[in-house]
Parts: C-alpha cells; structure tokens; sequence
C-alpha cells in the first residue's frame, strides 16, 4: 500500500490493465510487479528514453518490446531481474557472457544499448507496464458528426439549385402554354395579331455605319497589340511553373506544420552558389524512424481529404526503394535507384546568380524569393525571375551595415555620395551589368 | 453566316492559345541556346559518365581540398575512443557561440530541441521518439563523444557530415557543450 497517489489516479487504468491481464496472461505470476505500473507515467519514460531504438510493435534500431516482460520469461525464461539488469548496465552482461544477452547483441548487430543506471525500479515498472498494456481501441472520434456537419451544405447546396431548375422549367413552360392560349383566343375572337415589319438588322445598320466601323476596327487592333505583347512578354518566363515530381514531397508538411528549417534540406544555400537539392541520405535523417504519417486520429496529423495517409505512406515507401532501405530488417540493401528530380528554377545561362551571398551575407529570407513555401502543397516557382524583379528588389533592399566594421569606411564613403542614411543594394553596385552577366 | 463560322474560329484560335500554357510544363523560350549552359549544371544529366549524371563522388581514396580525414572508425570502439580522447582543434578565440547557435538551430534543434533538452519540434509532435537531454548521465557525452556522433550518427541519429563542414561541426560541438553546461546548472 504505498503509492496511494499513483492508484488514485490511476485506478480505472488500473482496472482495465487487470482485467486484460487476466484475460491474455497466462502467468499471473510473472506479471504481478508489471500490474502495479503506472501505464501513462511509463509511456512517458518510454517515449523518453527507449523510443529513439524501440517501438512497440516493430523491429527498429533495437527489437520491438510489446510484452516483452512476458515474451522473455516464456521463451527464455528470463525474469524482472535480468531485464533489470540489462536495462541498467547491458554492456555488462554481455560482458559476462550471458548467452542471451551475447545473442541479442550480434543479433542488432552489436549496436550497444545506452545504459539507464538512473532508472529507478518503480520506472522499469511502469515502462513494462507500458510495454504491456493494450494498444488503445481506436479513437472513434466524432467522425460521423464532422462528415454530418460537412456534407450538409453540399448535399443542400445541389437540392436547392436542383429545385430552381425546376421552378425555371415549369415558369418557362407556364409562359408558352399562356402565350398559345392568348393566341387561340384571338384567332377565336377573330382578332388579327400583328406582326412586325421586318427592319435592317442590326449588324447591317452597323456595317453601313462607316465611322463606327473605323472605330471599332481600331479598338479591335488595339486590344489584340495588348494581348499580343502580353503573350509575347510571358515568353520564357516559367511563374507558376508547378511540374510533378518523381516523389510527392509536400513543403506544407515538413516547412511549415514541423517547422523545419529550409537550410537544413538546402544546406547548401548557405555555402554555394546552388541551394541543392537534398540527398536521400538527409531524407532519412528523419524517415529512418518516420516510417508512416500521422493518421487523421492523431492531434499531430497532416493528411487532408486531397491527400490521404495511403497516399503520403506510398510515397515515403518510394523514398525506401529510391534509397534502398529495407524497413523490415532496419538495414540498406545497396541497391539504390537516383531520384530524377524535376529542377522548377531556372535563370538562363547569361545570368549569373548566387545563393550564398544572398542567404548568407545579405541575410534574405528564403520565402522573398520563393513566396509561401511552408504552405505549398506541391511546390512551384513563385517569383517571375525576371531582370526587372532582380533589379526592383536591389533598389527597394537597404544594405544591413551595422557590425560590418572591415567596410566602414567605403560604406561612409558611399553614403556620403548618394546623400543617404541607408544604402540599397543599388547603391553598393548592385545595378551594374558586369554583377551577373558575364 | 459564314461570317459568324469565321468569328467563332478566331476565338477558338484565340482561346486554344491561352490554354496552351500549363502550369506542369516549362514555358517556351527565345532563343534555347542562350538560356541552356553549355558547360555542365549541378545535378544535370551527362553523358560524360557512366552512371549518366554531373554529380559524381570524390575517387575513392581522394580528399577534396580544404577537407580533413577523420580516422577514428564508426564502431563501438571507435565511438569510446573518441569519447575519451578526442579534443577540439578551435581555441577560445576561433569558438564562435552565436554561429554556433545559428547552425546548431538549423540542424539539431528540430529533435534535440533549442536547449538541448531533448524535447524538439518533432519530439513535440510525437514524430520522432527518445530524443535524450544533453544532461543524461547514462551517455555522459563528452567533446569527442559530440563530435563522434555528429560525424557517423549513432543509432536513429543520422549523420551530418554532408551538411556541416569539420570548422562548423566543432562549432556545433562546442555550443552543443555550452547547452549541456546550462542544463546541469
């Protein structure tokens, strides 16, 4: 009767735990120390500490620990004690020579668990406890309410069009049926209806017309010169461009919800003239053990209605294969396919640009360039990249001179010639031809 | 009537023009000759090669100038070796925190969080599990140890060598210690 704090608020948990142990246990025994954990403190010491190498159900970095208390003592006859011992000091009892322990270690390829000596044995408790417990049942959220809620105005939406179609079909029809009704009558009362004579038509009128011929044949001009010089401007200007690429990698996602930094893909932006295209190798910095998205029951989900969990699992499998990791075995196989990425900007080879100077020394958000990338689904070019946009932006941008005390004295100097407190970019020599053709 | 047949065929010339440009496909261009570099662009397709592409590993056995070899291996050993006896090569004058900051924000604070505490953006958001403090007394992570890890990645940590140069990893190292110093106040 110690930890009276812990089964108060723990008791239904508590329950709930008894009741599937004694249904699924087959030694009551072995689980007697487990039942006293505390499943919700030891989900946050397992998620804390074992969860970089282990998950529940599955093979990563180290083997998967669902109900690994009683799996040990079944198959291997193993209890509390060794399990103690092995989460505390593991390099120990291999050491020892623990057949086991030996096994297991070359089994992981002699990857060396962290020791844990600051668990305490109420902490191994409970995170066995954990290990134990049942999978939550899935959260039946209030899904059919939402759909409810979220079909209604569609569904309504179409009854109510459907319905003035209706009322217009049966108006226009209530009007021709009036109109031959009006007639007969006439023709019964022997009223004879007029009909009109008929007049120069219209477009007649207007071709007769001279001046207005003239004019409108001007205007016409006009407009197709505009539309023609529009179209003529566009040329080789790629804005919008949106092509689809070998692996659907959304920027929504991994940008903006996990705020991810740009420079850590595009590392190279902050060094080379390129801001490159990540390798698969960073890719699976993170999907090594981000192997599936959050589901929709999830308070940390991604997925939409236009994209759903099967659609972005697919595409993480396609980095798998692209990369040739074998999930199951948690090794590469070597067999790797290059990803044909699809390159969206693009400057023309008489245009010199550079990354590095940009993002580096003028300290340029990388969305001034390429808008709102942390809310693009499928990524595209955002700017024009047009000289007039280089050059609008080198004469709006002021030059950031504080802290730069090499250059002081030119960008005195330069201050002192254009009579201004702030520098552009312009002014630093930002216009002239020779910076980017050459 | 013939006249309105004509009308109607110059606005389905018009309009078939305006749909002409889709946003999958790159726009046409003047003079190609002039926008596509003769020379070879990063990541281009190149017949130069075998595998058929521009960007090519250094040759085995090579170090591309301004690059170290690090000869301590990615093993258990190796990872104690370095733990024990690995030093820092930047003195007090070249450690340049705020730098260190920058990048270690970029490329270690999404997991490892801005303190080192171990509880990231991705942590957070339950994507990626058992991130530890700098401060767990089970890895005791020294200077070589950070460095070690860094290099060759250790377990689900992946490695960073191809994002940080050796000058910005002992940077990142040594903010990485200032962190770990905080959390054991």
């Amino acid at each position: 009767m110690r930890q009276v704090v812990y089964r108060i608020i723990t008791l239904p948990l508590l329950r709930l735990g008894f009741v599937f142990l004694l249904i699924f246990s087959n030694n009551l025994g072995a689980q007697d120390t487990a039942a006293e954990g505390d499943v919700a403190a030891g989900k946050a010491l397992f998620n804390a500490n074992c969860a970089a190498c282990h998950r529940l159900n599955q093979k990563m970095t180290g083997p998967a620990l669902a109900n690994v208390e009683q799996r040990l003592y079944e198959e291997e006859g193993l209890d509390r004690e060794w399990l103690n011992a092995w989460i505390r000091n593991s390099a120990a009892l291999i050491e020892a020579g623990d057949s086991y322990a030996v096994k297991i270690w070359n089994e992981y390829n002699q990857t060396a668990m962290t020791a844990y000596p600051q668990l305490t044995d109420q902490d191994i408790t409970n995170i066995l406890a954990y290990t134990a417990a049942p999978p939550p049942a899935p959260v039946a959220k209030t899904d059919a309410a939402a759909q409810a809620v979220a079909g209604e105005p569609g569904i309504s939406n179409q009854i109510i069009l459907g319905a003035l179609a209706l009322l217009f079909a049966l108006l226009a029809m209530a009007l021709y049926l009036v109109k031959q009704t009006l007639n007969r009558f006439a023709e019964a009362k022997g009223i004879e209806v007029k009909v009109e004579e008929k007049r120069t038509p219209l477009w007649k009128a207007f071709a007769q017309n001279q001046f207005l011929v003239l004019v409108t044949s001007i205007f016409f001009l006009l407009a197709s010169a505009y539309f023609v010089y529009g179209y003529f401007m566009q040329v080789g200007i790629d804005q919008g461009y949106e092509p689809v690429q070998p692996i659907h990698y959304s920027h929504r996602i991994h940008a903006g919800a996990n705020a991810i930094e740009c420079k850590y893909c595009h590392s190279s932006a902050r060094v080379s003239k390129h801001s490159g295209i990540p390798s698969l190798n960073i890719c699976m910095n993170c999907h090594k053990s981000i192997n599936e998205v959050a589901g929709p029951e999830s308070e940390y989900t991604n997925v939409t209605e236009e994209y759903s969990k099967e659609f972005y699992d697919g595409e993480i499998q396609k980095l798998y294969k692209a990369v040739g990791w074998d999930a199951a075995e948690q090794k590469y196989t070597g067999e790797t396919q290059p990803v044909k990425w699809v390159r969206i900007h693009n400057l023309p080879d008489f245009a010199y640009f550079n990354h590095s100077q940009h993002v580096s020394v003028a300290g340029i958000e990388c969305q001034t360039c390429h808008g709102p990338v942390e809310e693009m689904e499928i990524m595209y070019q955002h700017a024009p990249l047009t000289m007039g946009w280089c050059i609008n932006c080198h004469r709006e941008t002021n030059v950031n001179v504080k802290d730069n005390e090499y250059y002081t004295k030119i960008h005195e100097e330069l201050s002192k010639k254009y009579g201004v407190d702030q520098l552009t970019a312009a002014q630093m020599g930002g216009l002239e031809c020779g910076k980017c053709h050459y | 009537m013939k006249a309105t047949f004509k009308a109607i065929a110059v606005l389905a010339v018009l309009i078939s023009f305006s749909s002409c440009q889709k946003n999958s496909r790159p726009n046409y261009q003047y003079m190609p000759n002039m926008y596509e570099p003769v020379g070879y662009e990063t990541y281009a397709e190149s017949d130069a090669f075998n595998n058929g592409v521009e960007a090519q590993l250094p040759v085995e056995g090579t170090i591309p100038r301004g690059y170290s070899t690090y000869d301590i291996p990615d093993t258990n050993e190796g990872y104690e070796l370095a733990k024990q006896s690995l030093q820092s090569p930047l003195d007090s004058v070249q450690v340049d925190l705020v730098r260190g900051k920058e990048l270690y924000e970029i490329y270690c604070g999404i997991c490892h969080g801005n303190r080192g505490n171990g509880k990231g953006k991705l942590v957070e958001r339950e994507k990626i599990l058992g991130v530890p403090s700098y401060d767990d007394a089970g890895r005791a992570i020294t200077t070589g140890s950070i460095y070690h890890v860094i290099y060759y990645g250790k377990n689900t940590m992946g490695a960073y060598t191809n994002q940080l140069n050796e000058e910005e990893r002992w940077q990142v190292v040594a903010y990485v210690e200032k962190l770990k110093a905080d959390l054991e106040k």
